[in-house]
């Protein structure tokens, strides 16, 4: 753009900045490194109250530390600092809590920024899902022969003889022609023959899906406390939110238990609180009973998970083992999460016993902190085997 | 589309041509009324620009600046402050020759007259002001070149690489010197001291003889380590600079990068050091400038209620267009009509006023323009006070116009940053880096130095200590490329 101006000393101009994208992209990518970030954070992120308890809130606040600019500052918590009163300061004023804005200083012309601590990210819960289960899956997952017929897609796979002239592949048919010609000494195209044509020919595909259900059981007996009871919550809002996002038939069955077990609604599973004492076997023996009436094993992969603080009547122990054997034998894992506030506690009676269980198909774990609900879930959902490991 | 000054012609749209032919015809007013007052602009380039485009461009600092995630997060947080009306950038100027200016899409007339006038007091300052004398006045093209640079490394060498040793060197751009060119005048310890006497082969013999004990010769010994070649020679204060010469573990583009950083830190140093002086000449003059512009009452109004918006104290931090412009006319009356004292004992006439103004935006920085024309006075009319936290409270705690003062000088020194050197490059004498820490008066966030040892670390690729004070004890901060430790030193 040539431009005069006065003197050669000052001019004006007005260009289109409709393409200038500059800004845009290096946010886009600040955006990639909170999601780098979050990843990183996970095991913290999993188990935040005000991403559990925020009943359907789509999005969610998650403080992101690690996008701080690192660089040699003053500890601006020992700084002094100048200010500017109204006219009547006197020494002992207080002029502000906590923290304050500390000034990057940079030498921009827009003048000192706020500097910021840390940097909250806002990301939606399903995003969030993502990054916990994206290379996680339903393990042992089988191809049970009932197959439910979930997508009609159309693909196009053979080429024919006859068809609708509306499928009619050109390029094929134009070849044909050229090789019947060329073929009677006259190479080139027309004099388009019956015999020529081609048609393209599909078929439907037919996507064949696998039945997965879920048994939820918690213990909600009075001997499972607020922590007990929240990290329970936290896996199992984890585990419900990724079966939905991930597999489109996914039944899930809530029971909860203490000397007597019921099925219950998700919403009572995470809300109501019971007292009394504890009977798992209870629990276990209702699920067994809902397989054999509604989730027939030829027909569903099943999966148990149970989660309690371990404490359980002493006798009852033994014929718990005896029924994990049972869903062992009907379904493709059972896991059983112990929530002990201490990592110093001792290993309940319950865990004990189900420590001689000897078969891949079970799983258990201990969780004694919020930042174990993750590796839980890794756990409990990964597809290999060599991540299996037994507690 | 431009506006063509001779002819008054513009070539473009309706609306868009009234627009420029207006903002010409303000701009043509405002730099006469300049003229008129004495200032001496750099020519001047207005361009009106989007919203979007104003906050990029306040975010990168200089329009076509390189690409990096830290531009993208300051850039997300002007626009977002502005679009939820927090704050708003009225005017952007770029030290350069020709200068260039921008103005906000959305301004009206009477704002882009002041924005106007305000602009012309900073290129008036860009052009007089010492400091910026040897400043890269063709920096926007320079920093364009830079970005193309730095693109086309991240094509070679991968996104990811540029981006992490970028985020390395961008954790210590403010540790440069800016006397570039002033060049040591400090003499090197010369050759001889360092080299060893004459020693024949069969010298240890001769020790059969000696009287000295195990402990003496090994204290001898060290005395001789002592001596050894220092490097470098004396404390460098550009670490920066130091590292793109000295590490061995820098591939050519990565040394360019870091000669690029390091220009673009040098070009805005100037900026940070004169920010009071530069505010507060530039509204001193839009004031001036303003009144004597043909405003309407409304206009005049609104104008004035921007301009003390802009020029209103802030409990936790300097205004730097207030307290800038309370003492740019403070120097003016004071030197225009003196006081008896400064009439007799100063011996200075009066009426020097103007002369006096020039002269300062002449020759001084913040540092030396507070030290020098912050008076008692002034503290005490500004009402300016020093705070600290105690138990969570930010609490007042002087109020002596003096210290007041000299806090303030002291939390400008070295431009607000801890004062860093690199010591010796061979500590150990297995090149391990030795950053030491000038202490002042306020510890470091040990937390942030930590984290910027780990970075140094991936620039120098050895080991890289820091020493500092914490609560009064010299501590030894190391980053060995796995741990960060910390141990107490004599």
């Amino acid at each position: 753009m040539s431009e005069i101006s006065r003197y050669g000393l000052y001019s004006v101009s007005k260009q289109d900045w409709s393409l200038h994208r500059k800004g845009p992209i290096d946010q886009q990518r600040h955006k990639e490194k909170i999601k780098e970030a979050i990843k990183k954070n996970l095991a913290d992120i999993v188990s935040e109250e005000n991403i559990i308890l925020s009943d359907g809130k789509k999005t969610i606040k998650v403080p992101v530390r690690s996008l701080d600019e690192y660089r040699f500052r003053y500890d601006f918590n020992q700084q002094q600092g100048v200010g500017q009163g109204d006219g009547d300061s006197k020494v002992g004023d207080v002029i502000g809590q906590g923290q304050p804005q500390q000034g990057q200083g940079k030498g921009k012309e827009a003048g000192d920024q706020p500097g910021v601590d840390y940097y909250e990210a806002e990301v939606t819960l399903d995003e969030l899902a993502s990054y916990i289960f994206e290379d996680l899956g339903l393990p042992n997952l089988e191809e049970k022969k009932q197959a439910e017929l979930e997508s009609e897609a159309v693909r196009f796979t053979d080429i024919r003889k006859k068809g609708i002239m509306a499928n009619l592949d050109k390029k094929r048919t134009i070849l044909e022609n050229l090789k019947r010609n060329a073929a009677k000494g006259n190479p080139r195209f027309g004099d388009v023959k019956d015999d020529d044509l081609r048609f393209k020919t599909w078929e439907p595909e037919i996507k064949f899906q696998s039945n997965a259900v879920v048994f939820a059981m918690m213990d909600v007996s009075g001997s499972m406390g607020d922590f007990e009871k929240y990290i329970a919550r936290s896996f199992y809002f984890w585990m419900v939110r990724f079966l939905r996002t991930k597999y489109t038939k996914v039944n899930i069955v809530f029971i909860s238990h203490h000397t007597e077990a019921k099925e219950v609604t998700e919403d009572e599973f995470f809300n109501k609180g019971e007292s009394g004492g504890t009977q798992v076997s209870s629990a276990y023996e209702l699920a067994l009973q809902i397989i054999k009436e509604r989730y027939n094993p030829a027909d569903w992969n099943i999966y148990p998970f149970h989660f309690s603080d371990g404490g359980n009547l002493p006798w009852d122990n033994d014929r718990c083992v005896d029924l994990v054997y049972k869903f062992i034998e009907v379904c493709n894992l059972f896991g059983y999460g112990e929530i002990r506030e201490s990592h110093y506690s001792l290993m309940s009676t319950l865990m004990s016993a189900f420590s001689r269980i000897d078969n891949k198909k079970y799983v258990g774990v201990t969780i004694s902190d919020k930042s174990e609900v993750y590796p839980a879930l890794r756990k409990f959902f990964s597809t290999s085997d060599a991540d299996k490991a037994r507690v | 589309m431009s506006y063509d000054f001779e002819s008054g012609n513009v070539s473009g749209s309706g609306q868009d041509d009234r627009e420029l032919r207006e903002l010409g015809e303000a701009i043509e007013e405002c730099w006469d009324i300049a003229k008129k007052f004495g200032l001496d602009p750099f020519p001047t380039h207005f361009e009106i620009v989007p919203a979007n485009i104003m906050y990029e461009f306040g975010a990168y600092g200089i329009p076509g600046r390189f690409s990096h995630w830290t531009h993208g997060k300051a850039y997300y947080r002007m626009k977002t402050q502005y679009d939820y009306g927090l704050s708003k950038i009225y005017e952007l100027v770029i030290n350069s020759n020709p200068s260039y200016a921008f103005l906000m899409e959305a301004n009206v007339l009477w704002q882009n007259k002041m924005i106007i006038a305000h602009v012309l007091g900073h290129t008036d300052f860009f052009k007089n002001n010492a400091y910026f004398g040897h400043t890269n006045r063709q920096i926007v093209e320079s920093a364009s070149l830079h970005a193309d640079r730095i693109r086309h490394y991240e094509q070679e060498h991968g996104t990811d690489a540029v981006e992490k040793f970028l985020d390395a060197v961008l954790s210590i751009e403010e540790h440069i010197n800016p006397n570039i060119r002033i060049k040591s005048q400090a003499p090197a310890p010369k050759e001889d001291e360092v080299k060893k006497p004459y020693e024949s082969p069969y010298a240890d013999l001769w020790e059969l003889e000696d009287r000295k004990t195990a402990q003496e010769r090994e204290k001898e010994r060290e005395k001789e380590k002592a001596i050894r070649k220092k490097y470098p020679p004396q404390p460098e204060k550009d670490i920066v600079r130091f590292l793109m010469l000295n590490s061995r573990e820098l591939d050519d583009w990565q040394r360019d990068i870091m000669e690029m950083v390091h220009n673009e830190a040098i070009y805005f140093l100037p900026q940070r050091q004169t920010k009071i002086m530069n505010e507060g000449w530039a509204s001193l003059w839009h004031q001036r400038i303003v009144r004597e512009l043909d405003l309407s009452d409304g206009e005049f109004a609104e104008y004035a209620q921007l301009s003390s918006g802009v020029l209103s104290p802030n409990r936790r931090s300097i205004n730097p267009y207030y307290v800038g412009v309370k003492i740019w006319e403070d120097i003016e009356r004071r030197w225009d009509n003196p006081s008896d004292y400064e009439r007799t004992v100063l011996k200075r006439p009066g009426g020097q006023g103007k002369q006096k103004l020039m002269e300062v935006r002449e020759m001084d920085n913040d540092v030396s323009f507070l030290r020098n024309y912050l008076t008692k006075e002034l503290v005490e009319d500004l009402d300016l006070y020093l705070y600290e936290k105690k138990d969570n409270q930010w609490v007042i705690v002087e109020k002596d116009w003096e210290k007041v003062r000299d806090g303030l000088v002291a939390s400008m020194t070295n431009f607000g940053d801890p004062y860093i050197m690199v010591e010796d490059a061979d500590y150990k004498q297995n090149r391990e880096l030795y950053l030491k820490h000038y202490f002042e008066k306020t510890p470091l966030d040990v937390g942030y130095a930590e984290k910027t040892l780990q970075y140094i670390y991936s620039i120098w690729g050895r080991t890289v200590h820091l020493e500092t004070l914490v609560d009064n004890k010299k501590v030894l901060f190391s980053y060995d490329g796995r741990n960060n430790t910390k141990r107490a030193v004599n």
